[in-house]
């Protein structure tokens, strides 16, 4: 492949994909997304192209194994279109029969198609599938027509028009302009605008300034980021590509997760075609502007995701976060200006572009903008990665699209942000999703992990688990942090084994407040929000086990 | 270099950029209690017992003394209330590990801290980090390290290093807070490069 020298060489590339492709060609896209993996997925891809072959269909019928569908619990999932008939927990079994059935014979089989568990109504497409139906799937939408592997995929549903856009028509201060009045907010936790985050790094003084993906994605319950980079890789880095031209990089990192090697390969296969295009590398896309990206993989505790720990990890040091008195946006690694954001964020770049910061901002509440990624797992009858807008209320999450709680069992309470996150009780699950909003009442969104209870989980365990969590997945470098979670688990332990004693909960409060205000980074400081939050709404369980 | 003037403990204090309060603090001669922190190495931040409040901005906020950089019209309270319950809870927390050090207990005496407030678990070892950084910065030998995270986290002479750096050496002993890194180096060395001399008659046969 010669290297596109313009954007109208991307566009005739384009133009070639879409031309020989025909729309009303079946296609069978098989999630090949983490989730479905688990389920046989794999062997559910090998029986269709082996299926396909028998039958002497290679010419007629396209198989694909995409990344996420997000519909997890029900994998593994088999789309097929142009019909748009999804079926649900296939098996290899299946194969055939689907091939002549559906394929050929355009007629459902009727056993794989998606039933309400509650009211038994089925639903064979994705728009009356209450899972998908109530979403909003901006980003995670094109997984399925997707595979990974294949740039012209990526290509055929637009892909990096956004960057040719940026390159030839935007300055890069506009592109952070666009940025900025999209009010895109950082999805990796703390929710900070990423316009601003970027301009500090481009206005810091240095030549050499570095853009990265936070792909490390440590917390239990947290899956989404992997669904996007797995699924749409290329997609993630259009983003990159967009964000170190605005802030004036030509060095990009990828920091993932050293035990999916899949992922590895993923994003490996997506550079180097990239780089192939001339998508990457020097003078992109014939322009004046050259960029490139190094892989590093993580090393495999939780707290190597915290920023300062990752770029110290990139130079090859022990992954321990600094103090950020002075911004990593400003000194970060070797000292040079950094910006870091995660996955989902840099993978809402390139819709703001090219389809404009007034569309973005017309998504979501007031100060939270665009659709959030959320794995949602627990005690919820469809776990899996569901996309919304901001401002849609838990509540419709839960029940409308995870189809509410299993065995007709009540809901206690719902948990967000991680270990350091919050639960909050069932009376509020009428909060819109929305950052401040639930970072008022103690459950910031975080990555956007939303663990659902029913009425027989214990929240003292819950705590216990997640600074259990903490306890071994923090650095150990500083005292409040290491010696508080050593504590507060001990006592947590005690008192979720009926052994609490009088002043227990004070001293709790004691620590959380000094591990809170005194730790070196955010893990520390943040380690006791599921305490606190439990807490202060969960208060008389702790109290029951107290004598 | 420009200079810079902030006020410690209602004192007016010259610092130049790229100081830390800890530095310009040390310099007027207020004193902020540390653990963690050595002239000749760079500032760790690990310890927190050097926690401040500033006001910068109007705002007031909680910071480590070691790294946090001077700026022009800084105001540092280096003891409030908050400090002091700060301190004094990571004194307890230490004092669970290190009983009997000296160091320890006459801050215990200064901060009000109570030896006594969590259950011992006697690994006499604070993980401060003087021993590791003191090999790695200074002597750049790397004989002693961390290993494992969080609440595992403990320090291990590495014995291909150590057996030949550490019997020559010995600088980081006279740092240690506690009794435990000479503990330590011995029993490395019994375990993995006894010399002669350290093969006494307390040797068990087998």
């Amino acid at each position: 492949m010669p290297r596109l020298q313009s954007a109208a060489e991307l566009e005739k590339l384009r133009k070639a994909v879409l031309s020989g492709r025909d729309p009303g060609k079946p296609c069978i896209s098989i999630c090949a997304g983490i989730g479905c993996l688990g389920f046989a997925g794999d062997r559910v891809v090998g029986a269709f192209e082996e299926e396909i072959g028998r039958q002497g269909l290679k010419d007629r019928v396209d198989v694909k194994a995409t990344g996420c569908h997000g519909f997890c619990d029900r994998g593994p999932i088999v789309a097929i279109y142009p019909e748009d008939i999804c079926y649900v927990t296939v098996s290899p079994e299946d194969v055939p029969e689907i091939v002549s059935r559906t394929v050929l014979g355009k007629k459902l089989v009727d056993r794989l198609v998606y039933s309400d568990p509650a009211t038994g109504k089925k639903a064979a497409r994705p728009s009356e599938i209450p899972f998908y139906r109530n979403q909003m799937r901006l980003l995670i939408g094109d997984n399925t027509r997707i595979d990974p592997r294949s740039i012209e995929d990526y290509l055929a549903v637009g892909g990096y028009g956004a960057l040719s856009k940026a390159l030839f028509e935007m300055k890069p201060e506009q592109v952070l302009e666009e940025i900025k009045k999209a009010n895109l907010r950082g999805r990796g936790g703390g929710g900070f605008p990423a316009g601003q985050k970027w301009e500090t790094a481009r206005k810091a003084p240095g030549e050499e300034k570095y853009v990265i993906v936070n792909g490390h994605e440590g917390e239990p319950g947290a899956f989404m980021d992997r669904a996007i980079f797995m699924g749409n890789p290329h997609r993630v880095l259009e983003g990159l590509i967009i964000g170190a031209y605005a802030i004036g990089s030509r060095q990009g990192f990828i920091y993932t997760r050293h035990d999916t090697p899949r992922l590895k390969q993923v994003i490996d296969r997506a550079l180097s075609t990239a780089r192939d295009h001339g998508l990457l590398g020097k003078a992109i896309l014939g322009s004046g502007f050259s960029f490139d990206v190094e892989v590093h993989l993580d090393i495999g505790i939780f707290v190597s995701g915290e920023s300062s720990a990752l770029m110290r990890s990139i130079e090859g040091k022990k992954p321990e976060p600094r103090a950020k008195y002075i911004r990593t946006s400003v000194r970060g690694i070797w000292d040079r200006p950094s910006n870091l954001n995660n996955v989902e964020t840099w993978a809402n770049v390139p819709q703001i572009i090219s389809r404009g910061s007034d569309w973005y901002a017309g998504i979501g509440t007031e100060r939270s903008k665009g659709t959030k990624l959320i794995s949602l797992s627990g005690n919820i009858v469809h776990a899996g990665v569901v996309e919304v807008p901001f401002g849609t209320t838990l509540r419709k999450i839960v029940y409308d699209i995870g189809g509410g709680i299993p065995d007709g069992k009540k809901l206690k309470a719902v948990h967000m942000g991680g270990p350091m996150g919050g639960s909050i009780p069932e009376r509020f699950l009428d909060t819109p999703l929305d950052f401040d909003a639930m970072a008022k009442l103690g459950a910031p969104i975080g990555a956007g992990g939303l663990l659902v209870m029913d009425e027989d989980t214990r929240m003292v365990d819950v705590t216990r688990f997640f600074l259990d969590f903490l306890s071994h997945e923090s650095c150990g470098k500083c005292v409040p942090c290491r010696e508080g979670i050593r504590q507060m688990l001990k006592i947590v332990t005690s008192i979720s084994e009926g052994k609490g004693k009088k002043g227990d909960i004070e001293l709790l409060e004691e620590i959380s407040e000094v591990a809170g205000a005194a730790s070196l980074c955010a893990l520390g400081k943040t380690a006791s929000d599921p305490l606190r939050s439990t807490l202060r709404y969960f208060r008389d369980e702790y109290e029951a086990s107290i004598r | 270099m420009t200079s810079i003037v902030l006020e410690i403990d209602g004192k007016k204090v010259g610092a130049t950029e790229g100081e830390t309060i800890l530095q310009a603090a040390r310099r007027a001669d207020v004193s902020i209690p540390t653990l963690c922190h050595h002239e000749r190495l760079e500032p760790y931040g690990g310890c927190r017992l050097c926690t401040v409040e500033v006001d910068v901005r109007g705002r007031t906020s909680l910071v480590a003394a070691c790294l946090y950089p001077v700026e022009q019209d800084l105001v540092v309270r280096t003891r409030s209330e908050k400090v002091d319950r700060i301190r004094k809870m990571i004194l307890e927390l230490l004092l669970a590990h290190a009983p009997c050090s000296p160091q320890l207990m006459e801050l215990a005496r200064v901060y009000g801290a109570d030896p006594d407030r969590f259950d011992k678990e006697s690994s006499f070892c604070i993980l401060c980090g003087l021993c590791e950084r003191y090999c790695g910065e200074v002597k750049k030998k790397h004989a002693v390290g961390f290993v494992n995270n969080g609440a595992r986290r403990e320090i291990s002479f590495i014995p291909e290093i150590a057996s030949k750096e550490c019997a020559g050496c010995k600088e980081c002993f006279p740092l240690c807070p506690t009794s435990y890194l000479q503990a330590a180096f011995v029993l490395t060395e019994a375990l993995a490069f006894p010399s002669p001399s350290s093969q006494g008659t307390g040797t068990v046969e087998r």
